[in-house]
């Protein structure tokens, strides 16, 4: 399973437990997520893993930050 | 996925390795003319073997037509998702069931990703759009954004906004916008098994108008889509004959929901024998490691830049992440490689 949010939560943003992967989406419980892990690396997250819905992800040259409608944002 | 046209298969192209090693040797490095799409094919079908001799050739050719230099460039998406368009490579089409949602970049954080990109020693700062062709709105975006970085960065501003007008074409140009990239991303015959929502022309279209303009153009491919070996070389003649002056260099990262998702990154050998056949092709374009070089040659992206590079995108990708741009920094120190100056670029 991978991080939450492996970059720090914005200033009112809430740290939510991972409930979901933040790559594939799928619950962090169920299966292996150690492909995702690694993809991870080199990708920003694309779920919330509090709640599952798709993240607004902006990449830029030195960084990312990703938006859930619901739990905030975060960066990395 | 429908199989790969073939046109001329390797063993029609095979030589004796020191012949045809040699052979390039004295038309590319002595000569600095590329090799054709037949030459090209027999370097790409080379056995592991000569692979070590292919890359130190590719490497003297860069240095001889281009010098030690390397540009270094930084990319972001301006408008990330959402394409109409159905590249299958692409997680950023609308078309496929992508985890990447739509977003725009506001023009404030388009500046101060100009001023990241800078700070790296980059000459080059690119805003894309994955778009099928800009629209009023994104030129409005892209006039507002390449003037206030223009006010605030001293780097060149590229563009990548898809398939232009001969009026975009002109309003870029008039812009300042320095350089313009648009892909044939792979060979003419292999194009309708990668694109079908347009053709392979329609991209040429555009790149002769960017070039017919007097921007620079850049105009690379994605390696490893399906394609076969002789159109991998059919690719690169159809690059050489279009004559950028970039040629970006991806390789494909299998994106989750696309329809090539599913495909193997391409073997490191393979991707490093790729990078030399491009170079040998085409002695004085620069040639810049783009996508995908981080999954598919992890250590190895040293040899690559001994093997014909002499440009890199540093940092982050349009919505993947690369390595952190000390980590590329440190490599072309390592490698006695120095920065282009931007006075160099102009």
């Amino acid at each position: 399973m991978t991080a939450p949010h492996d970059g720090a939560v914005t200033p009112g943003a809430t740290r939510a437990e991972p409930r979901y992967c933040d790559r594939c989406g799928e619950p962090a419980a169920t299966g292996t997520h150690d492909g995702c892990a690694r993809a991870r690396a080199l990708e920003p997250p694309r779920y919330c893993p509090a709640c599952r819905r798709r993240l607004v992800v902006q990449v830029v040259p030195t960084g990312w930050t990703a938006h859930c409608a619901e739990h905030g944002a975060s960066i990395g | 996925m429908t199989p790969p046209v073939t046109t001329t298969s390797p063993a029609e192209a095979a030589t004796d390795p020191a012949e045809l090693l040699a052979a390039a040797r004295q038309q590319a490095l002595v000569e600095g003319r590329g090799l054709d799409e037949r030459q090209v094919l027999a370097v790409l079908s080379l056995p592991d073997e000569a692979l070590p001799e292919l890359l130190a050739l590719a490497h003297e050719v860069r240095m001889r037509w281009c010098g030690p230099e390397v540009e270094v460039e930084g990319i972001v998406s301006l408008k990330t998702g959402g394409c109409p368009e159905d590249c299958h490579f692409c997680s950023q089409s609308g078309r496929f069931d992508s985890p990447v949602r739509s977003a725009w970049l506001d023009v404030p954080s388009l500046v101060e990703a100009a001023k990241a990109t800078a700070a790296t020693g980059a000459t080059e700062f690119c805003i894309v759009a994955a778009v099928r062709g800009p629209d009023a709105r994104l030129m409005a975006q892209v006039r507002e954004g390449v003037a206030a970085i223009r006010a605030a960065v001293d780097i060149n501003v590229a563009c990548s906004l898809g398939m232009l007008t001969q009026e975009q074409v002109d309003e870029l140009a008039a812009m300042g916008v320095h350089r313009y990239n648009h892909n044939l991303e792979t060979a003419r015959s292999h194009f309708p098994n990668v694109v079908t929502t347009h053709t392979w022309d329609e991209r040429l279209e555009t790149c002769e108008l960017v070039r017919a303009a007097g921007m620079e153009l850049c105009c690379g491919a994605i390696i490893g889509v399906g394609e076969s070996l002789a159109q991998r070389a059919e690719l690169a003649a159809q690059l050489a004959a279009l004559e950028p002056d970039e040629v970006p260099l991806n390789f494909l990262n299998p994106r989750p929901g696309t329809p090539f998702g599913d495909l193997p990154a391409l073997e490191p050998r393979e991707a490093l024998r790729t990078i030399a056949a491009f170079r040998l092709a085409l002695p004085r374009t620069i040639l810049r490691y783009a996508g995908g070089r981080e999954i598919t040659l992890g250590d190895l992206a040293d040899q690559g830049m001994l093997g014909g590079i002499n440009a890199v995108i540093v940092g982050n990708y349009l919505t993947t992440l690369g390595q952190s741009p000390d980590v590329d920094l440190a490599m072309l120190d390592r490698l006695s490689m120095p920065i282009k100056s931007l006075q160099a670029t102009l």
